[in-house]
């Protein structure tokens, strides 16, 4: 009897690209509803926004690249980049910016490095950065997060899509009626006015820890992290490398000097960084590989975030610090190789 | 003595797998009748393919040598049954590299008469050595699969300082249970195997390792051990993880030490006999008979009744599998080995040999779907037994980088399979290191081969460079002294080689 040849192993691969990003997005459903809570609708017409054009751009390009699109659009990688993005993005942003930022980010920052697996830099940061550098005030246009104790300007549906859609608010609003400064944004005009960090706190956007509404989200991303760690999508050498990174400078610098250091609690639930720490510094492509490189490669992110926000022009340093990391991952993984099992301990070599 | 206790050792990585082997095992070994006729590889194990002996149209009995070892290293293969040899030709087979290998084919006259032998009773009056030669007659060879030569790798063992001798009963390998079955039935015949290897080896430390998979193997051996009463020798349970029972992973998971790189079991002290290895060195020992037949699970959703059966070596795959039950209507694949280190054959007149512990027959092969690009997710770091980093290596295999793939340890892959099945890529990263495993010994080959070369033509060139440096010397050295000698001293130069002309008119 005949049979037909084939390679071993004779087993089917227990999971698959496609499945690792839909848990990934799954991961981060808790967070935008909390989102969406907190800053209302728009974060879903940036999402919709940044989707349509990631899959868009990654299915142009892949027509430009000669390839079939659905190759590339059905793993799904295009959607967590707009989804990243539109995290990153105030719930307030005209569709053009969200564009511009989706579309640099899949179009030049992924596939014009070979696509999915070869992108050096982090796609969503990338995106970010395109945006923060060419749409610099929208960027500050957080609105207030949905207190009961704070002056809340509210905007409905229709009007944020409006403003998403013209970039214009209703007649009667100004945009320093709807928008806040962020904490973050707080914490580094009030200490470049020379107020404390205990006086800062007292503004009333702050929170436990923080800042309203974000300390929330944060623990629904860390819901999510934390689930992503269960199911082994992501590993703990990365988060835990942010977090200390992070943390460790701002806990021993608020210990020798609280006037003009926030505490760790308020770098942990400020801004991004446990967005970071779960989500954007574990995008396995852009990040070192070995899980000692993983550490180093997550604490270099973590100690460049206290940095920039402590001596940085820019209030959150996330994207900065992820795709300056990036850059150091060839290095790292170098640098981190683990020791094969049967040769003798490595000896230092130079070069 | 008794047998030293170690921590046991942790092993990195490995896989989980859903082990596939509770149907094999349901019912007892089937023993599989003597065949028609009988396919006999000459090249059953590591090393130089044996010899053959014997003619065509020769009578053979059952145990008789037919093929003998053919270099240092070799075993002998026997007649599995009585008949009459048709044939030497070549006859397609499982192995590595090509399709068909020479073959002894023997008719079988269905007598099994057996070929008359001694039995050392009392194989303890034997020197080692005496012993470890009349293993090496038994044409016994390592049954978990890499069949080394047992006698050889004794031998070697021999030479080291060898501190135990660790009985591999680990069978990690999905489907697998040819070891399982043999412990439950033949327990006292595997110590009695272990107690023939401690005398030729002259060791008085033996673990039996289990794996925790197998509680009716492990109880048995226990209750056989506390009849034998003999102290040296050390039941030990390891946790169920592919690939503890690789020889070197075993090693490193009871002793705690790592087998070095491109090194052996003995240079840590130990040397590794599979359980089943052990039952036949004490079949020839003990009751004379060679190594003829042996237990092979046959099993997969491409056959009927998963089973263990127990056949004569050469015996045509196809007559077990149909013995056994036969196959389903929408068989597909054939497997000649386990389901993550086997090799799929394309034709199951290929025959049962020594290293046959498994063959499976499956309707599909494994979804992989379209391999994508990696996407560094370290994944198959995390489950690489021997912790390379496959995702590197892989980028290496892509750019043929030879000195990185070095580097990176790609010679210490054991083909485990393991970053295979956790790739989210589905890239056939065993496959491809295969391959540039291939490539490297080519290279190095030719290597050796342009080496040899170049040094014989630096050689030539060095050669002659002294040739025409000691000429100028020569000439130097003559204008000097010339230069230095008078008149009357150069008058009698000349005339000395006016003389010297003379006498040598050539």
């Amino acid at each position: 009897m005949k049979f037909e040849r084939i390679e071993a192993p004779y087993w089917s691969p227990e999971t698959n690209v496609a499945s690792l990003m839909l848990q990934v997005l799954a991961a981060l459903v808790p967070a935008a509803i909390a989102h969406v809570w907190y800053f209302g609708p728009g974060f879903i017409f940036n999402l919709l926004v940044a989707g349509i054009f990631a899959i868009a751009g990654e299915a142009f390009i892949m027509w430009v690249r000669g390839r079939p699109p659905e190759a590339a659009l059905s793993d799904f990688s295009a959607l967590v980049t707009a989804a990243l993005l539109a995290f990153a993005l105030p719930s307030l942003t005209p569709w053009w910016v969200t564009a511009t930022g989706a579309l640099f980010g899949v179009v030049v920052a992924k596939h014009l490095y070979g696509g999915l697996g070869f992108n050096i830099f982090n796609p969503a940061m990338a995106g970010y950065v395109v945006i923060l550098v060419t749409f610099p005030m929208y960027l500050n246009l957080w609105v207030a997060p949905r207190m009961g104790d704070i002056d809340y300007q509210h905007l409905t549906i229709i009007q944020t899509l409006t403003f998403t859609l013209t970039g214009n608010l209703p007649d009667a609003l100004t945009f320093d009626a709807v928008s806040r400064a962020t904490p973050l944004d707080v914490m580094k005009s009030g200490l470049n006015n020379m107020a404390t960090a205990t006086e800062i706190r007292a503004n009333p956007v702050m929170g436990d820890f923080g800042g309203r509404g974000w300390e929330w989200i944060g623990n629904f991303l860390a819901f999510g992290g934390f689930w992503l760690l269960i199911k082994k999508i992501i590993r703990w050498q990365i988060p835990v490398g942010v977090g200390i990174g992070l943390l460790g400078p701002a806990m021993i610098m608020y210990l020798v000097d609280p006037g003009t250091s926030p505490g760790p609690g308020f770098h942990l639930f400020a801004g991004a960084t446990i967005l970071c720490a779960f989500f954007i510094a574990t995008d396995p492509v852009s990040a070192a590989t070995s899980p000692k490189g993983r550490f180093v490669y997550g604490l270099g992110i973590g100690f460049l975030i206290w940095c920039i926000r402590r001596w940085g022009s820019y209030a959150d340093g996330v994207a900065f610090a992820v795709l300056i990391m990036n850059m150091a991952v060839p290095v790292i993984d170098y640098l981190t190789r683990p020791q094969i099992v049967g040769h003798e301990p490595k000896e230092e070599t130079s070069g | 003595m008794s047998a030293p206790t170690y921590d046991l050792g942790k092993l990195h990585g490995g896989l989980r797998l859903q082990a596939n082997k509770k149907e094999s095992t349901a019912q007892p070994i089937l023993e599989v009748p003597v065949p028609s006729q009988l396919i006999l590889p000459i090249e059953q194990h590591v090393g130089q393919p044996a010899q053959p002996v014997v003619g065509i149209g020769d009578h053979v009995l059952k145990g008789q040598p037919v093929a003998e070892p053919d270099g240092e290293l070799g075993a002998p293969i026997h007649a599995s049954s009585s008949g009459t040899v048709v044939a030497i030709e070549r006859w397609p087979v499982s192995r590595r590299r090509g399709d068909k290998a020479p073959c002894i084919v023997i008719e079988c006259d269905g007598k099994d008469e057996p070929a008359p032998g001694t039995v050392d009773e009392d194989y303890k009056s034997l020197a080692p050595a005496d012993l470890l030669l009349r293993i090496l007659d038994g044409g016994i060879v390592g049954l978990g699969g890499a069949v080394f030569p047992t006698a050889q790798k004794l031998m070697q063992a021999r030479t080291c300082e060898t501190e135990f001798l660790i009985l591999n009963g680990v069978e990690c390998e999905p489907y697998i249970s040819c070891d399982d079955v043999l412990m439950r039935e033949r327990a006292p015949a595997i110590l009695s195997g272990a107690q023939v290897l401690m005398h030729a080896l002259q060791l008085d430390a033996c673990y039996v390792v289990v794996e925790s998979d197998k509680p009716e193997a492990i109880a048995r051996i226990g209750e056989v051990l506390a009849d034998l009463n003999d102290s040296r020798i050390v039941l030990k349970q390891v946790p169920t993880i592919y690939p503890s029972g690789g020889e070197d992973q075993l090693v490193q998971l009871v002793t705690n030490r790592q087998v070095p790189s491109g090194g052996l079991p003995t240079d840590v002290g130990c040397i590794v006999q599979n359980v089943g290895t052990a039952a036949a060195v004490h079949d020839w020992i003990l009751h004379n008979e060679p190594l003829i037949s042996r237990i092979t699970t046959i099993s997969g959703d491409g056959v009927v009744s998963p089973v263990n059966i127990r056949a004569r070596i050469g015996t045509p795959i196809a007559e077990v599998i149909e013995f056994a039950g036969g196959y389903t209507d929408n068989v597909k694949h054939l497997i000649i080995g386990g389901p993550m280190t086997g090799k799929s054959v394309s034709t199951d007149e290929v025959p049962l040999v020594k290293a046959s512990n498994c063959v499976l027959a499956v309707t599909a092969a494994p979804s992989t779907g379209d391999e994508l690009a990696c996407v560094r997710c370290g994944d198959c770091a995390a489950v690489c037994p021997v912790q390379l980093l496959p995702q590197q290596l892989f980028w290496y295999a892509c750019a043929d980088d030879e000195e990185k793939l070095r580097e990176f340890g790609l010679t210490d892959c054991i083909e485990c399979g393991c970053c295979d099945l956790v790739c989210p890529s589905h890239i056939p990263l065993t496959a491809d290191f295969r391959m540039a495993k291939g490539r490297i010994r080519e290279l190095a080959d030719e290597k050796s081969r342009a080496d040899r070369a170049r040094r014989r033509f630096e050689a030539r060139n060095l050669r002659l460079e002294q040739e025409q440096h000691d000429r100028e010397a020569e000439l130097t050295r003559q204008k000097e002294s010339a230069k230095r000698a008078g008149p009357a001293e150069i008058a009698e130069i000349l005339k000395r080689k006016q003389q010297e002309k003379k006498d040598d008119p050539s």
